[in-house]
């Protein structure tokens, strides 16, 4: 794959929001163009444990229309506020442990621009975009997750 | 006039239902919209006094004013990313 190359970008007619596997080269190549030189790369996977349980597998759905126009907004923030191009997609339906559920691509000229567009990117979407979390446990059990009710983690830096 | 309110995830689980049109009477806010709909959907009573609210597939405050037509979405806690 050539990042560089100065093709055209694939079509833009591709939703954020997809329930077919995510592959990070098509993101790449998308965000990617001759005159950004930093790229940063955000994957989100899934996790096989939460709060001391085994999770076995999940299933991700959303208030679609929403979340697509939610998703185009951050990334027009996105594009405002720093000079990056930022590309994004996020899984519903079933996913298997290890499965990429979310991939924020974001280019700029210069990494520190690559660097804070796409942490703002993944930070709105979690916060904004009307997507919810089904987990499967080992122990036959099923929760929709709720992010609010867990107790709040301190970040170590 | 009439009101569309879209429910989702656990709260779609609670209510047994996706989808509920409710007639209310104009102007209504998002308050008004979630009083009228604990008392005609049972399966709702027990949502938070204050939910994530969308109108028009647009983050909205219990304040907001909603329309004849309108598209009110409750949005459970969200667990995206």
């Amino acid at each position: 794959m050539n990042l560089l190359s100065c093709r055209p970008s694939p079509a833009a007619d591709v939703g954020h929001l997809t329930d077919a596997p995510i592959a990070l080269g098509p993101l790449l190549e998308e965000a990617a163009s001759p005159d950004r030189g930093g790229v940063t790369t955000f994957l989100g996977l899934v996790r096989n444990h939460q709060d001391g349980r085994t999770v076995v597998r999940l299933e991700y759905s959303a208030y679609l229309p929403m979340a697509e126009a939610e998703t185009a907004r951050i990334v027009a923030e996105a594009a405002e506020r720093w000079p990056a191009r930022v590309v994004v997609r996020h899984r519903v339906g079933a996913l298997a442990i290890g499965d990429v559920a979310v991939a924020v691509v974001a280019a700029a000229a210069h990494r520190a621009q690559a660097f804070e567009a796409c942490r703002y990117v993944i930070e709105e979407l979690k916060r904004r975009v009307p997507v919810w979390k089904k987990e499967f446990y080992a122990d036959g059990t099923i929760e929709w997750v709720d992010p609010t009710a867990r107790p709040a983690r301190v970040e170590r830096t | 006039m009439p009101v569309r309110v879209l429910l989702f995830a656990a709260y779609r689980d609670a209510a047994g239902r996706e989808v509920i049109d409710l007639p209310l009477p104009a102007p209504a806010t998002v308050a008004e919209v979630l009083r009228q709909l604990r008392v005609a959907v049972p399966g709702t009573i027990a949502l938070p006094e204050r939910p994530l609210v969308a109108v028009n597939q647009v983050h909205a405050r219990l304040e907001s004013p909603v329309a004849d037509g309108d598209e009110l979405a409750l949005l459970p806690p969200l667990a995206g990313g």
